[in-house]
């Protein structure tokens, strides 16, 4: 390649930011998701525990904004707090299975020859088992509870992230700066925490974006089985599961932890597909 | 004693077909301060054998024979132990300027690291140091620049950063795999001069890989030519480039464009005919064999003993002695 005129300075990554349209949105959804989960620790419209069996299933008005469900709980306060146990959830499931998963894929793109052998049928293994029914069966031996529902989950994505990245890793090792970082005398463990994780971080970080969604999605769906979140504790997934009974006399009380699921899942995707877009160099326009 | 000394080195590979030989038997040896040049086409095993040097033979690989570095034998000796000598007392300086940096950090660190690393130098020392080698590669305000990414480089200026990476520590031996090979020009010619400078000013001594006569003939004391796996001729390269004893020479030499050269127009530029022989298919006699247009019965039988054709300078041919 001969030495071509620099081309005019890339935009900066805020700026493509700015301009990339469902990433705004998907942030922005986050950001209300995070928002909620914040405001509901210093302030709620009404005591979310406290019911009221003088105003049960109210509708949506001027003193409930959303309306109270069959206990007379305000439903706005119980979703600000249910934005709690999602993303307690997504942090650490997502969190377990990034740092067990990337050491694991890590290693096994280090090692090569029988440890990665290991590692991967390890996780084909794990994944012969659908993810729910692998967090059931966890919930009926440790017993049912948004910890166990957590580990679950964690646990599920642990051989997720181990491939994905195993395969971006080797495709990291395969590239000449290895070999350069090798020739300067350099061990497989300094290469790989100096050279091989900073190369995969924007794959990294799409893919936790995307398993934090799932994770809420997981936790919902544990919830609604009566296997996640317990009792008084509110969560998205059990609101729409007491709401299931009610489902002709109240309606709403099943939208609103519908909707607030969905747009919380909707704005994760949209933000891990806009960081894809932006982080990775091979799909950035122009 | 020699620094550098090579015996007996055969490298094979795994193939679809089974094991090949990609470096059958290769003996050389190389002092302190001096230089050696080995060339030969794509698939001769000419970069196999600097990999093997430096003990970083793809995975599958095998090497035998012997490498002895200062004394040290290097075939067999454990990754920790390699680790201690490669970016400190052996460097190695590769063909792609465009990706032998690591995008993601920065220049000064990437020069800095083998002295951290090898040395112990604090961060403060090292950030000094690296200034001081990039400076002395040509790198215009090295200090102001040591927080640039490689992307802000240019190709001569990344090759002149993988320099001065591969000379932080001051290695004895630096191998030098077609270095100039991506670069244009005129570029190629400036460093060139730069590791030819090095090494003289550093008294290193230089493995220089290549494919391009002109850029062997410029800058080593020896060459050795390689083909097959095998090396057919090798020799002080005034005397290599001289005599051209070996008909592999002579091809390689009468397929080079020449500027001045009185040219017919429309006449074609001599090539050697056919291609080079897969690996795994090597005949047993002398690599060259099918090609060669002075083939003869004998050629197939068995691979030629080098023969002596002065002072330190021989070819494996057996038809040396006729007329051409």
């Amino acid at each position: 390649m001969s030495a071509l005129p620099s081309p005019a300075p890339a935009p900066s990554f805020w700026r493509r930011a700015l301009r990339h349209r469902s990433l705004m949105i998907g942030a922005v959804l986050t950001a209300l998701l995070l928002a909620a989960a914040a405001l509901s620790l210093a302030w709620t419209p009404w005591p979310p525990y406290d019911m009221a069996m003088d105003a049960v299933l109210q509708p949506p008005g001027a003193r409930h904004w959303l309306g109270t469900d069959a206990y007379g709980r305000d439903v706005a306060s119980l979703l600000l707090v249910g934005a709690r146990s999602s993303i307690l959830v997504g942090v650490i499931a997502v969190g377990i299975g990034l740092a067990l998963g990337t050491a694991l894929g890590l290693l096994a793109a280090a090692r090569g020859g029988w440890v990665e052998e290991a590692v991967m049928r390890l996780a084909d293994f794990t994944f012969a088992f659908p993810a729910l029914l692998l967090a059931i069966m966890l919930t009926a031996v440790f017993g049912p509870g948004i910890v166990n529902a957590i580990i679950a989950i964690g646990i599920f994505y642990v051989p997720t992230f181990a491939r994905v990245t195993r395969a971006s890793a080797r495709a990291v090792w395969a590239r000449e700066f290895i070999l350069a970082a090798r020739a300067c005398g350099k061990g497989p463990w300094r290469i790989t925490v100096e050279h091989v994780l900073p190369n995969i971080a924007s794959v990294l970080i799409v893919q936790a974006t995307i398993q934090f969604a799932l994770a809420i999605l997981a936790e919902a769906a544990l919830s609604y089985l009566g296997l996640g979140t317990q009792p008084p504790q509110p969560s998205w997934g059990r609101m729409l599961a007491e709401a299931q009974t009610l489902m002709f006399q109240a309606p709403l009380l099943a939208v609103w932890p519908g909707v607030a699921i969905a747009l919380a899942v909707l704005g994760l995707n949209l933000l891990g597909d806009g960081l894809r877009d932006l982080l990775d160099p091979r799909l950035a326009k122009g | 004693m020699a620094l550098l000394e090579v015996s007996g080195l055969r490298i094979s590979l795994p193939t679809r077909r089974g094991r090949a030989l990609a470096v059958r038997g290769l003996d050389f040896s190389l002092a302190r301060g001096d230089t050696l040049g080995l060339i030969g086409e794509s698939g001769c095993g000419k970069s196999l054998t600097a990999l093997a040097l430096m003990g970083l033979l793809p995975e599958g690989a095998q090497a035998s024979g012997s490498i002895r570095f200062d004394g040290q034998e290097l075939l067999g000796l454990d990754d920790r132990a390699l680790c201690r000598l490669r970016g400190n007392r052996m460097a190695m300086v590769f063909q792609e300027p465009m990706t032998a940096l690591n995008p993601v950090h920065s220049i000064g660190r990437q020069v800095a690291e083998p002295l951290r690393l090898h040395q112990g130098l604090t961060a403060r020392q090292a950030h000094a140091e690296a200034v001081a080698l990039l400076e002395r590669v040509g790198i215009a305000q090295a200090a102001q620049r040591l927080g640039a990414y490689p992307h802000q480089f240019s190709g001569g200026q990344r090759q002149r950063i993988t320099i001065a990476m591969a000379l932080a520590c001051g290695p004895d031996l630096l191998i030098a795999d077609e270095p100039t090979t991506a670069l244009d020009v005129t570029l190629q010619r400036q460093i060139l001069e730069l590791i030819r400078g090095l090494v003289a000013e550093r008294g290193m001594a230089l493995v220089l890989i290549s494919h391009d006569l002109g850029v062997i003939a410029q800058t080593v004391r020896r060459t050795l030519v390689m083909y097959g796996g095998t090396v057919v001729e090798s020799g002080p390269t005034r005397a290599v480039f001289g005599a051209q004893a070996h008909p592999y020479t002579q091809g390689l030499f009468a397929a080079r464009p020449q500027f001045g050269a009185a040219r017919v127009p429309g006449a074609r530029l001599p090539t050697i005919a056919g291609t080079v022989p897969e690996l795994a298919d090597l005949p047993p006699g002398c690599p060259f064999a099918g090609r060669c247009p002075r083939t003869i019965a004998a050629c197939h039988a068995a691979l030629p003993p080098a023969v002596a054709l002065g002072a330190d300078h021989e070819a494996r041919c057996i038809r040396l002695g006729e007329a051409r």
